[in-house]
């Protein structure tokens, strides 16, 4: 297979040949929930081998991830996080916190952080703090923010986010923001690409959003 | 009592107890082409175009035969959709023993698992067990595949990566050959193929790598596994690089085939090549042949 092609992926640790979510990933909190979003681009060196990715994950039934990195990295810890938070909600007897997954998550990462290329963001609502948003970047620091991007594609709209972003959004200003932040991304960024993926999440549940690439706000 | 120990020894030796990879021989293997005129053996590769699409009624995978070790075709018609189970099929790509046994190892593991759950198995079950040793060995069991089969809850195609990722799509292609047969696939990919149309296209995918990649040549194999529970394999389905045909019509000069008997044996005198065998006699000298 091909080896990294970027001098990125390179001095990122990937091995020749892995498969990499070279990605724009992004999660936005609002006053009752949060929204979640990503481009569906998974590459290995230069080719694209799937067009189509899903890379936002269920840990829960109210708290997803956006996984960045590399593939089988972060398949298996979320794997691991999954299995982990069903276990403690059958011990706790109520829905988790979504501070109990993106810690979970953080420690996973921290402690093998030699041997994995992760980044995630986790977002999601419990009934205690309402819509949250945690980033776990590559050496496993969990930090709460009101809005995250990450990927490769994150570095060409961290202008665009800063003066885009206002307080207290309503959930369809926050879907916009997300949308119109990744189309940007996917415009500039090689190693994004394809249909952008959006899950919205509150106290009724998860809702799931697909926009066709031929549908994104902006593109080239 | 000495059989005893030198069993023990024995056991030590093959370090048969301890799980992994055994790397004592790493340092002596890495010297031998430095100190030696020995070169290492390359090991053998499904250069390969492997590629699966779901239909209608179920899923059709398709693969080449071509095995190559280094830049040399190793094995013209070897197998490379490897079964799970009754009802779940793998094509392999990548270090042709890695493919084989991984595969064997999880149709082992599903076997037993059957047994014990007394259900058929399920597609996504192959998967996750696939994923997790792949992981595990962290990319250094170099396996791609492509898993396709019918359960309970539909037809299903995934890929699996040697570090251990997975996807899940309609229509996928692995191995050196993947972009030819991609290509073809992109093109001519609908919803709700009939069986006739699929085969037709995975046919085609193959053929794309058989003929537009240097690591895939030979037949088209295929194997469909279909929505009510009935799979055909058909090894060999397709064979547009067959050789037979050219080597029987070429006419070789009559000199070169010799008949027996063609040359008269005027005198027998045989030396024996040891004392002792003065009184061995050869019954019948012309019934060698080759």
């Amino acid at each position: 297979m091909a080896m990294p092609s970027t001098s990125l992926e390179h001095s990122m640790g990937l091995k020749p040949g892995e498969v990499a979510t070279g990605t724009t990933i992004m999660a936005v909190e609002f006053d009752g929930g949060v929204v979640l979003g990503a481009d569906s681009r998974t590459s290995t060196g230069t080719y694209v081998a799937n067009r189509v990715s899903d890379k936002l994950t269920a840990l829960h039934h109210h708290i997803y991830c956006c996984r960045s990195g590399s593939a089988a990295d972060t398949q298996a810890l979320a794997d691991y996080v999954r299995y982990f938070l069903a276990s403690h909600a059958i011990d706790l007897g109520r829905t988790p916190a979504v501070y109990t997954a993106a810690k979970l998550m953080s420690t996973l990462i921290y402690r093998n952080k030699d041997n994995l290329l992760a980044g995630v963001i986790i977002g999601g609502w419990d009934p205690k703090d309402g819509g949250q948003v945690y980033t776990v970047t590559l050496g496993g620091t969990l930090q709460r923010q009101k809005f995250s991007i990450g990927g490769s594609g994150s570095t060409y709209i961290y202008g665009h986010v800063d003066e885009a972003f206002k307080e207290n959004m309503t959930r369809e200003e926050c879907q916009n923001f997300v949308k119109k932040a990744i189309s940007h991304a996917m415009a500039r960024d090689g190693s994004s690409g394809g249909v952008i993926r959006m899950v919205t999440i509150d106290k009724s549940g998860v809702s799931r959003e697909f926009i066709p690439g031929d549908k994104l706000p902006y593109g080239p | 009592m000495h059989g005893e120990s030198g069993k023990q020894s024995l056991r030590g030796a093959l370090k048969e107890d301890v799980p992994g990879f055994n790397f004592d021989n790493y340092a002596r293997n890495a010297s031998l082409p430095t100190e030696t005129t020995m070169h290492l053996p390359s090991a053998m590769k499904t250069g390969t175009t492997i590629a699966g699409v779901t239909f209608k009624d179920g899923v059709v995978l398709g693969a080449d035969t071509r095995a190559t070790g280094g830049t040399e075709v190793a094995d013209k018609n070897c197998e490379k959709i490897h079964y799970l189970a009754p009802n779940i099929y793998c094509c392999g790509a990548g270090t042709a023993a890695d493919t084989e046994k991984t595969t064997e190892m999880i149709s082992s593991q599903l076997d037993l698992l059957r047994l014990s759950t007394g259900s058929p198995s399920r597609v996504v079950t192959a998967c996750t067990m696939l994923k997790r040793m792949l992981f595990r060995y962290q990319g250094h069991v170099s396996a791609a595949l492509v898993l396709g089969g019918v359960d309970s809850s539909g037809a299903h195609l995934y890929q699996i990566y040697p570090h251990g990722s997975t996807d899940k799509n309609p229509y996928v292609t692995m191995g050196s050959g993947s972009l030819a047969a991609m290509s073809v696939f992109e093109t001519g990919f609908k919803e709700d193929m009939t069986e006739a149309e699929a085969i037709e296209l995975v046919k085609e995918a193959i053929l794309a790598g058989i003929y537009n990649d240097l690591g895939s040549g030979s037949n088209v194999d295929l194997t469909i596994i279909r929505r009510n529970g009935e799979v055909t394999v058909l090894r060999g389905y397709l064979t547009p690089n067959d050789v037979e045909p050219l080597r029987t019509s070429y006419k070789r000069p009559a000199a070169l085939s010799v008949p027996a008997g063609a040359t008269a044996v005027l005198s027998t005198h045989m030396d024996p090549a040891r004392p002792g065998l003065e009184g061995l006699v050869i019954e019948d000298a012309t019934a060698m042949t080759f």
